[in-house]
């Protein structure tokens, strides 16, 4: 945030960043939500192979659920889970399929990780399928289509760190364009040579744009941009895209067999198996 | 881009003189209202609670992180704006109702949606600044008057009466004339995007709305 407020030329987006900074300053040192819309709670769970847990993982969910709960009311977090069609307001921001658990697995570890993610997300995210056809070009025009849709007005709380999922079916580049941008390092390189040419190419056209931070025009929308992949069907070419916001929020504790609990920045989420190819 | 200072209820005079742009600080009290008090108040045809309307004529389209103390007593540490385009339909009958004059929110309305909702009641709106300004705006936040519709509405839509001292910054993103801050950056963002797009072909397969009927074929 600091590079995107020392590069902007713009008077207005250099103002809101500037505010931006101070806000997070106010944040740390009062211990005040730097954005009062807590986001919708949700948990990456990362399993040790060799890890057990007493009361097996319906145990881990249920810690999950009331964890929620108890932090939504401690913190505190905005309730803001309500039942869709009633809007009911359990005040707790547990309710039918919340908060979502993603599950996965890593070999020759004995710990679980546990990482945290609580984002708003109305606006700044969608989904096309493209075919092969379409290729990178038609990547990069849906890229636009919707940096531009959502950075107007500043719907999508930009500067962003954007995630494209490509490829997989529909679900798979949805739930990986929020994981890409979501559970990164901002600004780390995908290992694969293809996906890192285009995170590059996709942040410096997103800056192109003309839009800056808060829809104003200028130059700082995009923070950085992480692709992932997925192998995917011979005849298509499935993108999602997601934003998260100047205000992304996220922690990862990692709990050992000793029930030492350590706290760290980087969730390590996309690790060598989970981007694995082969049968292995 | 002159700073000016607001206190509640806003005068008429002092909407008139907001230009385009200015950054704005509000020192007094203003409530909260979003989808759920505009459902009871312009929907329901529910009264806005006794002596709001004389005490202040200042609305923040948002819900607070609230915190409910041992004693009973609420406190607010962090407000955010919610987008404001989704309560548009709503505005013209909440400014006769309310009596309220200046919104604060997320992101504006079009120049044609102040046009026909706002300028005919003398209302202005004020953007917050960056979205993601909870924790700065809740530090002006000195306490809370009063929580209505708590059980009704939830924490997140109940209509919050707050004192504060020189909350801001907000910038005037709608004046009294109906011009829209953001619909002058677009006019600067738009002369640019065709080249922006440069060659980029068009999608194999379209969307409804990319083709202009829906008897278009989308191959």
């Amino acid at each position: 945030m600091r590079l995107a407020r020392d590069r902007e030329t713009e008077r207005l987006p250099r103002f809101v960043l500037t505010e931006m900074l101070r806000n997070w300053d106010v944040a740390t040192a009062e211990r005040r939500p730097m954005c009062a819309d807590t986001g919708l709670p949700r948990y990456y769970v990362r399993l040790g192979n060799e890890a057990t847990v007493e009361g097996g993982l319906v145990a881990v969910e249920r810690a999950l659920r009331r964890a929620t709960a108890d932090a939504t009311a401690a913190i505190p977090l905005r309730p803001n889970r309500v039942h869709p069609l009633t809007r009911e307001d359990p005040n707790t921001n547990v309710g039918l399929h919340a908060p979502e658990v993603t599950w996965a697995v890593e070999p020759d570890a004995d710990w679980i990780d546990i990482t945290t993610v609580h984002k708003g997300g109305l606006f700044g995210s969608d989904y096309r399928m493209l075919f092969p056809a379409d290729g990178v070009p038609g990547i990069k025009r849906f890229f636009l289509d919707t940096l531009i849709e959502s950075g107007k007005r500043g719907l999508a709380c930009q500067p962003a760190i954007v995630g494209v999922g490509i490829g997989g079916s529909k679900d798979t580049c949805v739930r990986l364009g929020k994981e890409a941008a979501c559970l990164r390092v901002v600004g780390s390189q995908n290992p694969d040579p293809h996906a890192a040419e285009l995170e590059a190419a996709l942040t410096a056209l997103g800056n192109y744009i003309g839009i800056g931070a808060m829809g104003f025009a200028g130059t700082s929308m995009v923070v950085a941009t992480h692709v992932e992949l997925a192998h995917t069907h011979t005849g298509g070419l499935p993108v999602g895209i997601h934003q998260f916001c100047l205000s992304s929020r996220r922690a990862t504790a990692r709990v050992r067999a000793d029930g030492r609990v350590e706290f760290r920045d980087d969730p390590q989420w996309f690790t060598d198996y989970y981007r694995r190819q082969g049968l292995d | 881009m002159d700073e000016v200072h607001l206190t509640t209820p806003v005068s008429a005079e002092a909407i008139a003189q907001l230009k385009l742009g200015d950054v704005v600080y509000v020192s007094g009290v203003f409530y909260t209202a979003r989808e759920g008090v505009y459902r009871q108040v312009v929907d329901n045809g529910v009264a806005l609670p006794d002596g709001l309307r004389e005490l202040t004529n200042v609305t923040f389209q948002c819900s607070p992180a609230a915190v409910v103390d041992p004693d009973g007593r609420h406190r607010v540490h962090a407000v955010t704006a919610s987008a404001s385009f989704r309560f548009g339909r709503s505005m013209a009958r909440w400014f006769e109702r309310s009596g309220a004059r200046v919104v604060v929110g997320k992101a504006g309305l079009t120049e044609l949606a102040y046009r026909e909702w706002f300028v005919p009641h003398g209302a202005v709106y004020l953007t917050t600044v960056g979205y993601g300004m909870g924790a700065a705006y809740g530090q002006s936040i000195k306490g809370v008057r009063a929580v209505h519709w708590l059980r009704e509405l939830g924490i997140a839509q109940a209509l919050w009466v707050l004192e504060v001292d020189r909350i801001g910054p907000f910038l005037v993103e709608g004046d009294a004339e109906g011009r829209s801050l953001f619909a002058l950056a677009n006019r600067e963002i738009d002369a640019r995007i065709a080249e922006v797009y440069g060659n980029l072909p068009a999608p194999t397969l379209s969307r409804f709305g990319e083709v202009l009927s829906r008897t278009d074929e989308v191959v």
